[in-house]
C-alpha cells in the first residue's frame, strides 16, 4: 500500500529544497501572506496526521486552534512576555483532547459520534466565547472581549528578553521553522512502532485489539498530539493577526481545514500542507474579488473532491505517476509484452 | 402562577421547535442513514423562499405551507440524484460533500439576496397572559410541530408506503426481492425529507428572520436531536427534543439563554457518551 510505504520515510532532496524556498522566499515578496498561509498549513497538517493516519474525523478541529490563540492571548496579556504563554498554547489544546479523547475513545464511540461531540464541543466554545463581553468575563488582566476578541497583547519575543519581540520576517520565519519541524515530528512518530500501530488501527482496528494494543490509549495519544500542533498553529495566528476573535473556532474555520485536508490528499503528510498553502493562495485572492462568494467556490470544491477523488489530489497524482514510471519500466524491459505489464500492477 | 405559564409555553415551544426543525434530518438519518449536514441551509432555503414569495404578494401561508417544501423538495431531488446516490454506505463522505452542499448554498443566498438579515412579520398577532405578552405565533408554530408528528406517526405506521419505507430501513435486499427498488424509495425519502425541512424554516421564517447563516444556527440543534434520539423516527425525535427543549428553557430562565444553549450541547456530549445507540437504541427498541 502506498501509504504504508511511505509512512516515516523523509524525502531529504525535497525537504531540503522546500526548506531553501522557505528561506529565500522574503527576498522576493512580502512575509504577510505567505506567514499566514505557512499557519495553515502547520494547522492542516496537524489535521491531517490524524485523519490521514489514525482515520479520525474532528469535525471541529478549529477548536485546539482557537483554545491555542486564546491561551497564548490570555496568558501574553498576563505574563508579560512570550515563552510560558507559547508553551500553554500548546498544553491547554492538548489537555482539553486528551479528556475529551479518552471520553471518546474509551466509551468506543464510532467514528459519526465523534464527529457530533467534537463538532458540539467547537460550538460551545464558540458560543461561550461569544458572549463573554462586559468586564465580569476576565482571567487575569485579560478581559475576554466577547465577539471583539482580545486586541494588543503582546506578540512574540526571543525567550528571556521581552524587550526584543518579533514581527514582520522573523515571525514568518518563526512560522517556517514551525512547520518544517511539525513535518519532521509528524514522520519521526509515523516511523516508529506507535505510527505504525496506528495505521494498524486505521486499517483493522479490531485485529490491533486483538493483537492486544490498547487501541483507545493509540487513538487518545494521536489526537492529543494532534490538537497540540493545531494549538501551536493557533498561537502563530493570533501573533499573525494581533487580535483573536471567536471566529477562530466558528464552523467555518472548522470546515475549511477539512477541505484543506482533504483536497490536498489523505495519508499524506505533503498532501495537506499543499492544500492548505493552495487553497490558502486561492482565499486570499478571493477575498479581493466580489463577483463569487468564496463560501460557493470552496462547497463546490469539496463536492467535487469527495465524489471524484475521495482520497485527494496528491495520492491521486504519486498513484499516476507511480503507473506511469512503472509501465515505462515494463516497456522497456519486454517491449511486446504490454499485458503482462498490466497485469503486473493491477496487483 | 402567570410566570409559570409563560415558562410552560416557553417550554412547549422550544420542544416544537426542535421536533419541527429536526424532523426532515430525522427522516433522513433514521431511515436512511445519511447525515445531511446541508440540513439547517435546507431550512434557511425554505425561509428564503416564505419570505420572497410573501414580498411577491403570494398568501404567506400559502408561501411556508406548500411553496417552501415543494421547492426545497425538489432542491431536494436534484441533491440526491447529484450527491447523495454516489455516497450511500459511506457515512463520512456523505457528510463531507454535505456540508460543501451547505457552504454552497450559503455563497449561492448571498449572492442573490444579499447578507443582510431579511423578516416579514409574523401572521398572527401577540396575547398577553396574565402581565406577560406573549407571541400568538408560537402556538401556530407548536401546532404545526404536533400535526407534523401525527402524520409522520400515521404514514408510516398505517400506510403501505409508510410500510416500504421502513422495511427499505431494515433491509433493502428483501424489499428488493419484493419488487421494491432501494434507490427509489431512498430517493423520495430524501425528497419527503427534504421538504419537511423546507417546511420548518418556511414556518419559522416569521418568527427569526433569516440571514444566509441561519442555517448553522440550525444544524447544530437539529443534529444533537436526531443523533441522541436514535435511529427510530418518532419517538427518537420527541423524546430528544423534549429532554433538550426542557433543559434549554429551564437554564434559559435561570442564566440567560446562551448558558442554556450551551448547557444543552454539554448535555447532548455526556448523553452520547453514556449512550452510543440514542435514546430509542436504549429504551424503545423497535419503535417508530
Amino acid at each position: 500500500m502506498s501509504a504504508w510505504r511511505s509512512t516515516g520515510r523523509v524525502h531529504w532532496g525535497w525537504f531540503f529544497t522546500a526548506a531553501a524556498v522557505l528561506l529565500l522566499l522574503p527576498l522576493v515578496v512580502d512575509t504577510h501572506g505567505p506567514t499566514v498561509l505557512l499557519i495553515w498549513a502547520l494547522f492542516a497538517l496537524s489535521l491531517g496526521l490524524m485523519w490521514g493516519y489514525a482515520g479520525l474525523l474532528s469535525f471541529g478541529h478549529s477548536a485546539y486552534f482557537g483554545l491555542g490563540a486564546y491561551a497564548y492571548a490570555i496568558a501574553a496579556v498576563n505574563v508579560g512576555e512570550s515563552t510560558l504563554p507559547l508553551l500553554l498554547a500548546v498544553l491547554v489544546p492538548a489537555l482539553l483532547a486528551a479528556v475529551l479523547g479518552a471520553m471518546m475513545f474509551y466509551g468506543r464511540i464510532s467514528d459519526v459520534y465523534m464527529s457530533v461531540i467534537t463538532l458540539v464541543v467547537t460550538l460551545i466554545l464558540f458560543k461561550f466565547m461569544s458572549a463573554t463581553a462586559g468586564d465580569a468575563y476576565r482571567i487575569g488582566d485579560a478581559r475576554l472581549g466577547g465577539f471583539n476578541g482580545i486586541p494588543g497583547f503582546p506578540t512574540l519575543n526571543l525567550p528571556g528578553s521581552p524587550e526584543i519581540s518579533l514581527f514582520g520576517t522573523p515571525t514568518y520565519y518563526v512560522c517556517a521553522v514551525a512547520l518544517l519541524a511539525c513535518y519532521l515530528l509528524c514522520r519521526w512518530v509515523l516511523a516508529r512502532s506507535f505510527g505504525r500501530v496506528l495505521v494498524g488501527i486505521r486499517e483493522n482496528e479490531e485485529r490491533c485489539a486483538l493483537m492486544g494494543y490498547d487501541v483507545a490509549a493509540y487513538k487518545t495519544a494521536i489526537f492529543t498530539l494532534s490538537a497540540a500542533m493545531a494549538g501551536l498553529a493557533g498561537c502563530l495566528f493570533a501573533n499573525w493577526a494581533e487580535i483573536v476573535t471567536p471566529s477562530v473556532f466558528s464552523l467555518r474555520q472548522a470546515a475549511e481545514v477539512i477541505i484543506w485536508v482533504i483536497v490536498g490528499g489523505l495519508g499524506t503528510l505533503v498532501g495537506p500542507v499543499i492544500g492548505a498553502i493552495v487553497l490558502g493562495m486561492v482565499k486570499l485572492l478571493l477575498g479581493e474579488q466580489t463577483t463569487f462568494d468564496n463560501a460557493l467556490i470552496l462547497g463546490l470544491l469539496l463536492i467535487v473532491v469527495v465524489l471524484a477523488i475521495p482520497r485527494g489530489v496528491v495520492p491521486a497524482l504519486q498513484r499516476a505517476w507511480r503507473w506511469q514510471r512503472q509501465r515505462s519500466r515494463h516497456a522497456a524491459a519486454n517491449p511486446r509484452r504490454r499485458l503482462g505489464g498490466a497485469a503486473e500492477m493491477r496487483r | 402562577m402567570d410566570y409559570a405559564g409563560v415558562v410552560f409555553l416557553e417550554i412547549v415551544y422550544m420542544i416544537a421547535f426542535l421536533a419541527l426543525t429536526s424532523a426532515g434530518l430525522a427522516i433522513v438519518f433514521g431511515m436512511m442513514r445519511v447525515i445531511n449536514l446541508a440540513h439547517g441551509e435546507f431550512v434557511m432555503l425554505g425561509g428564503y423562499i416564505t419570505i420572497a414569495s410573501a414580498r411577491a404578494g403570494i398568501d404567506i401561508y400559502l408561501a411556508m405551507l406548500v411553496l417552501a417544501p415543494l421547492a426545497v423538495g425538489i432542491w431536494g431531488l436534484l441533491v440526491e440524484r447529484l450527491i447523495i446516490r454516489f455516497l450511500y454506505g459511506r457515512m463520512i463522505d456523505v457528510m463531507l460533500a454535505t456540508w460543501g452542499l451547505s457552504l454552497l448554498m450559503v455563497g449561492a443566498v448571498s449572492m442573490i439576496f444579499g447578507t443582510t438579515a431579511v423578516s416579514v412579520p409574523a401572521p398572527i398577532p401577540g396575547y398577553s397572559l396574565g402581565s406577560f405578552q406573549m407571541g400568538g405565533y408560537n402556538l401556530f408554530i407548536i401546532a404545526v410541530a404536533l400535526l407534523l408528528m401525527a402524520a409522520m406517526w400515521v404514514v408510516l405506521r398505517f400506510t403501505r408506503a409508510g410500510l416500504i419505507a421502513r422495511g427499505a430501513m431494515q433491509g433493502p435486499e428483501v424489499v428488493a426481492a419484493l419488487g421494491y427498488n432501494p434507490g427509489t424509495v431512498y430517493m423520495l425519502t430524501f425528497t419527503i425529507g427534504a421538504a419537511l425541512s423546507g417546511l420548518a424554516g418556511g414556518v419559522l421564517a416569521p418568527l427569526t428572520g433569516l440571514l444566509p447563516s441561519s442555517g448553522g444556527a440550525y444544524i447544530a440543534k437539529a443534529f444533537i436531536t436526531v443523533i441522541t434520539g436514535g435511529a427510530a423516527v418518532i419517538s427518537g425525535t420527541l423524546s430528544s427534543a423534549a429532554l433538550f427543549g426542557f433543559v434549554n428553557q429551564l437554564v434559559s430562565f435561570e442564566s440567560g439563554p446562551v448558558i442554556g444553549e450551551i448547557a444543552m450541547f454539554a448535555l447532548a456530549v455526556v448523553l452520547l457518551r453514556l449512550m452510543p445507540q440514542g435514546i430509542t437504541g436504549r429504551f424503545f427498541r423497535g419503535g417508530t
